[in-house]
């Protein structure tokens, strides 16, 4: 069985914010799913090569050009662009992602190291 | 005009539009409005599409080889300029800026396309009941479930809504849908059809294929949308024949592998009565019945379930309110990650993000996501070794029930998830090893009175068979009309 504080912490990675009464719910949902997933450690795996796609396909490559879908489509810029609920002119705008204080912290550790 | 207002019995198949149009008993404008006045009645108590469109304006030339066949289209598969919601409130407003590679193919064969149809959110589950937008409806009981993911569209092509459909198949997704449905569905094998343009759950599962009336259909949908594509990088360069050309071909000395596996606990007894005697008419009409062993079904399913919610977990990680889809208002750009996150998926795909995130996770990675690799290779070894013709008794095709059961009550199971990850058992292993599977409505349920879903799963690329041996069977059953 899976603890809070694990929930709390996969959840957080996987950056979705719970509320308790979810909290609780996937706490007991996600442990029968990892019980059931237990199954698999009846398996005997030694000297098995683990298998992450069935194609055989190795490193297709194409060739070294650029794609001209924005030449062929003038309105792509803006059909892709366009979608980001936050933007400014051609480009998407995102929240800072050093909060003021932050950049301040950094700095003063980078001069003290010298 | 006649033709199209009369209600024929089971639909209208491919080549009812084609031999239409060439014997000029309606235009390509008329048989789409047909099927747009038949959606805008009975779309209500089906649920089967979310959003329709207007003809478009690229049929044109009669002869091409789909021209002017209407067709619905999953709502994950992206129609350049229209919404494509993945049946997430994540997506409700967004709008495709391209066409995927399938799209594109279709639409130079001729196709018109109806509308997208509705799917669970991200195509993760097998009843529709996690769409975002409510259930399908079953049309053979509108009480039942339609099957899912792809359930609006087989219910769309049971109903006549559409000729045919197009689906995505993660691990069932097209063939559980047919099942329920009483439609045929392919999953072609993965890297036959490009998925440069369908909204990714599990890269190295995902395959799109059609939902059709017919073997021959779906075969000719076949031809028109695989082949090699710049855009998907395991999309295969061997060479792609003309599927319909052997379909008639008898199957006489056909080797038909049936696993003992399929037959045990979980399986209800009219499926099984049901598929005993179709694995009988195959025999009647000249196939060799071997049973077969695949020592480690018992394990697709826990392995399936730690490799697609983990791959999930990674495609997932793109909806984070700023590039596009729902964004919530919130100060800091965590916060604003988590609560679109949290507002904007629904249980489901949190479900399989955090299973998936947990795999994945330092300290779980080796015991989960590595071991389920390892049996993603035994599994995979176990149809090799099946279909090895060097091997005593190595067939042709293996057979086997699409699901465990008919289709059943609308929130009978959706209470508990592990259930329903157990409706999959018998379509998942076919994803792991990346083959090609096809489901056909075989005859009703004794006890349910429903229809059950037959499965037929070929060798890699081999769907000429497969479909060959499809074809064979459905004239035999004689469910048509």
């Amino acid at each position: 069985m899976l603890t809070n504080k694990e929930v709390q912490h996969i959840a957080q990675l996987a950056r979705i914010k719970l509320t308790e009464k979810e909290e609780e719910k996937f706490k007991n949902e996600l442990s029968s799913i990892l019980d059931y997933i237990k199954k698999l450690n009846e398996l005997n795996t030694e000297d098995v090569k683990p298998l992450y796609q069935t194609t055989g396909i190795i490193n297709a490559l194409r060739p070294d050009e650029h794609r001209r879908d924005f030449e062929t489509d003038e309105n792509l810029n803006e059909k892709l662009v366009g979608q980001a609920p936050h933007t400014q002119n051609r480009f998407v705008k995102v929240k800072s992602v050093l909060s003021k204080s932050q950049i301040t912290n950094t700095k003063s550790q980078t001069n003290s190291n010298g | 005009m006649a033709k199209f207002q009369n209600n024929k019995p089971g639909g209208h198949t491919i080549r009812d539009v084609q031999e239409g149009l060439r014997k000029k008993e309606f235009s390509a404008e008329e048989i789409f409005s047909h099927y747009q006045k038949k959606i805008d009645k009975e779309n209500k108590k089906l649920n089967a599409y979310l959003s329709t469109m207007d003809y478009g304006l690229w049929t044109m030339d009669y002869g091409k080889p789909l021209a002017a066949v209407p067709c619905a289209v999953k709502d994950n598969i992206l129609i350049d300029g229209t919404v494509c919601t993945a049946g997430s409130n994540i997506l409700k407003n967004y709008v495709a800026a391209y066409d995927a590679t399938a799209i594109k193919k279709l639409k130079s064969a001729g196709v018109q396309f109806l509308g997208k149809t509705n799917l669970d959110e991200f195509a993760m589950g097998t009843t529709t009941e996690n769409s975002a937008f409510g259930p399908s409806k079953n049309p053979l009981d509108t009480s039942r479930i339609s099957g899912g993911s792809s359930g609006g569209s087989a219910a769309a092509v049971a109903a006549d809504l559409a000729v045919f459909a197009l689906g995505s198949d993660t691990g069932g997704s097209i063939r559980y849908p047919a099942a329920m449905c009483g439609v045929v569905g392919l999953k072609p094998t993965y890297g036959r059809v490009s998925r440069h343009g369908l909204i990714a759950m599990a890269s190295s599962f995902d395959q799109i294929g059609p939902l059709t009336k017919t073997v021959e259909d779906a075969a000719l949908v076949l031809n028109e949308i695989c082949g090699h594509d710049n855009l998907d990088s395991t999309t295969s360069k061997n060479n792609v024949p003309d599927f319909t050309e052997n379909l008639s071909k008898d199957i006489k000395g056909l080797r038909v592998g049936v696993p003992k596996e399929f037959f045990r606990e979980g399986l209800s007894a009219e499926v099984a009565e049901k598929v005993r005697s179709t694995i009988s008419k195959l025999e009647n009409i000249g196939c060799k019945i071997k049973e077969i062993t695949l020592p480690n079904f018992e394990y697709a399913l826990a392995a399936y379930y730690v490799l697609v919610p983990s791959e999930a977990s990674a495609n997932l990680a793109r909806f984070d309110g700023v590039r596009y889809g729902y964004s919530s208002k919130a100060e800091t750009l965590l916060d604003a990650y988590l609560e679109s996150r949290s507002e904007g998926f629904g249980p489901e795909p949190k479900r399989r993000i955090m299973i998936g995130t947990y795999s994945l996770s330092a300290g779980y990675y080796d015991a989960y996501y590595t071991k389920a690799q390892k049996a993603r290779a035994l599994i995979k070894n176990d149809f090799d070794e099946a279909f090895n013709p060097s091997a005593d008794g190595g067939v042709d095709i293996i057979v086997g029930p699409t699901t465990p059961t008919t289709a059943f009550k609308i929130g009978e199971k959706s209470s508990d998830p592990l259930a329903l990850y157990l409706e999959d058992i018998y379509t998942v292993p076919v994803n792991l090893a990346g083959l090609p599977g096809v489901s056909i409505p075989c005859g009703f349920g004794k006890e349910s009175g429903l229809l059950v879903g037959f499965q037929m799963i070929g060798k890699s690329f081999d769907e000429e068979t497969l479909l060959r041996a499809a074809y064979n069977l459905e004239q035999n059953l004689e469910l048509r009309t």
